[in-house]
């Protein structure tokens, strides 16, 4: 496939995007894998000496209301961030690219009851259920990830199905179906291999979004429950002594706002980069 | 003319089917989940045996099949009847929706005036600078502002402009001597408690409406009505707010429908930020007690609001378009 030059407005811009979403999405990730080495305490250690005490060259994020080391705990919160976007969105990736396949390929009856489905998902209040759904089910942290991977695929389905509806139309397809191969191995062989670069940026653009949903579930309380660490209940404890540490309720959200800008940057970069016509 | 009736009935019969999905799968989730809304009121009980379980659970109809409590729902929803709330005060649940309602919708459309005035220029100037610095700089700004997590934006509002600099309260809806002030000084009152919580509603939605009015923007502008319209020698200024922006708006005003859902899921987190006595808190309240017809009705509101801001939408698309409403259609 040739790939047309990009747009010729500011190149630099873009680049310049690509590679702040790579680098911070880099050093996000890294930080979340070798938190363990990095962290220079146990993040769930309570220490009674060193009680909300403010950033210092020994804890450079100060500390909580129970002593901990908050700088640990925000680096451990990454784990939490980075393994909910990346399992919540291969949940809803998975479920949509089959449906997408699926409905794209077969069409008729078959496209019109999935894609109606997708309508009714899409109307859902969707986080007044996610809310609802955790707190029945115990907040924990395979549920959330459950929960936002169940409601995320729609979008995933109807990008899917859309380029899979023209990709089925090209020669080669007709020529793989001559050949005598079996729908099966023309939608996993010949259909999913072109229909992917779509998913990918939506992917990247939908870890961002579980992020985003996962701190603020933890923010009411139904997120990732003490005494593990998640950006957002170390948020929910800093709103409790918002006027005397204020660091309690900074750092978490830069580690919030830069990961989910990284992973926008990215995302959008990709999607100029794999495919130009996809841009608005 | 009959063909434009026909898809107006088929699309109002399928937002009926949509409703009937969406309250099926909502009422079999939360009627499935463990645990029970008379968990609360028995285990807090000592005395509360077994009998007095089963005795509640009649009372409340849990003890019948899913399908036949669905249609007893179902049937006294068509008469507007919600039931009555499950906890503590027992009143029906559509009183207690009604009297939360006012707030969390004037906040939201507070909100979304306020959008429309911040991203519209934003975008347009985007647009007609296109890849000048404006364009640069907001573009940065607006990634920034997609990535602005609501609620901590938030609280550091609440510290620098509650706490550090205290020029507005950060809490709940009136202050203390309510009651004993001036009408006038109750509505400034009112509105001040209401500032900062508009202002975060408004910080979620933005910068992709301003991205949205950008692109909307640039598809008008590369029309050829825009090149005919200079190329006859029109100022820039006419171009712009004459021919372009008139045409460029209406997909922008009409997106506003769909972004709904988002407003409903944003009052929860704000509400409580907050601690606003909207529908948001409510709902909240209701899901930590688990009182299932509280919990229905709100999130049957939420779906009538979603489903009316996608027709809004759709019948705008359709004004703003006469090629969609033409019918060769949109493709689904």
């Amino acid at each position: 496939m040739k790939r047309r030059p990009l747009k010729r407005q500011s190149p630099w811009m873009r680049h310049a995007l690509l590679i702040t979403g790579a680098v911070i999405v880099g050093i996000m990730s890294l930080a979340a894998v070798f938190a363990p080495w990095i962290a220079p305490f146990d993040p769930n250690l309570i220490n009674v000496d060193a009680l909300l005490l403010s950033p210092s060259t020994l804890h450079p994020m100060g500390t909580d209301a129970l002593g901990r080391d908050v700088f640990s705990r925000i680096l451990f919160g990454g784990r939490v961030s980075l393994w909910v976007g990346f399992v919540a969105v291969g949940i809803a990736t998975s479920i949509g690219l089959v449906l997408g396949l699926v409905a794209g390929y077969f069409g008729r009856f078959v496209d019109e009851i999935i894609m109606r489905g997708v309508d009714i998902m899409l109307c859902f209040p969707s986080f007044f259920l996610i809310l609802a759904v955790i707190a029945f089910l115990e907040p924990s942290l395979t549920n959330i990830m459950i929960v936002i991977g169940l409601t995320g695929w729609m979008g995933v389905a109807r990008l899917v199905r859309a380029e899979t509806l023209t990709i089925r139309e090209r020669d080669y397809v007709l020529a793989a179906r001559a050949a005598g191969a079996g729908p099966m191995r023309i939608i996993f062989r010949h259909i999913l291999p072109n229909a992917i670069s779509p998913v990918l940026v939506s992917a990247t653009l939908g870890v961002a979004g579980a992020i985003l949903t996962e701190s603020s579930l933890s923010f009411l309380g139904l997120g990732v429950q003490p005494p593990d660490a998640s950006w957002g209940n170390i948020l929910m404890e800093g709103k409790e002594v918002l006027g005397i540490a204020w660091w309690l309720s900074v750092f978490p959200g830069l580690a919030i706002l830069f990961t989910v800008l990284g992973y926008n940057l990215l995302g959008e970069s990709l999607r100029d980069w794999l495919d130009p016509r996809l841009k608005q | 003319m009959g063909q434009i009736l026909k898809r107006i009935v088929i699309k109002l019969l399928w937002v009926g089917v949509v409703f009937l999905g969406i309250t099926v799968i909502s009422f079999w989730v939360i009627h499935l989940a463990p645990g029970s809304p008379t968990d609360l009121q028995t285990t807090l009980n000592p005395d509360a045996g077994v009998e007095a379980r089963a005795q509640l659970e009649k009372l409340y109809g849990l003890d019948q099949p899913l399908h036949v409590q669905y249609a007893s729902w179902i049937k006294r929803l068509v008469q507007l009847d919600f039931g009555q709330s499950m906890s503590g005060d027992h009143r029906p649940v559509w009183d207690k929706i009604k009297e939360r309602l006012p707030l969390t919708f004037g906040m939201n459309v507070a909100s979304m005036v306020l959008t429309l005035l911040i991203a519209v220029p934003i975008g347009v100037a985007a647009a007609w600078w296109r890849g000048g610095t404006f364009d640069k700089i907001s573009t940065v700004v607006v990634f920034i502002g997609f990535a602005m997590p609501g609620f901590w934006l938030a609280l550091l509002l609440m510290l620098w402009l509650g706490i550090q600099w205290p020029i507005l309260p950060i809490s709940g809806l009136t202050s203390l001597g309510y009651d004993n002030m001036s009408p006038f000084q109750q509505m400034w009152d009112v509105t001040k408690h209401l500032i900062l919580p508009v202002f975060i509603y408004t910080s979620g939605s933005w910068a992709g409406m301003s991205r949205f009015m950008r692109s909307s923007m640039l598809e008008v502008l590369r029309q050829d009505y825009i090149m005919t319209a200079r190329a006859k020698g029109l100022s820039s200024y006419t171009v712009l707010f004459k021919h372009a922006l008139r045409n460029a708006l209406m997909p922008v005003i009409t997106i506003l429908g769909l972004s709904v859902p988002g407003l409903i899921g944003g009052s929860v987190i704000i509400e409580s930020i907050f601690a606003l006595p909207g529908l948001g808190q409510l709902f909240y309240q209701a899901v930590m007690s688990r009182d299932y017809p509280l919990i229905m009705g709100s999130l049957v509101l939420g779906a009538v609001l979603t489903l009316l801001g996608n027709l809004l939408a759709d019948v705008g698309y359709g004004l703003a378009d006469p090629r969609i409403r033409i019918g060769q259609g949109r493709e689904r």
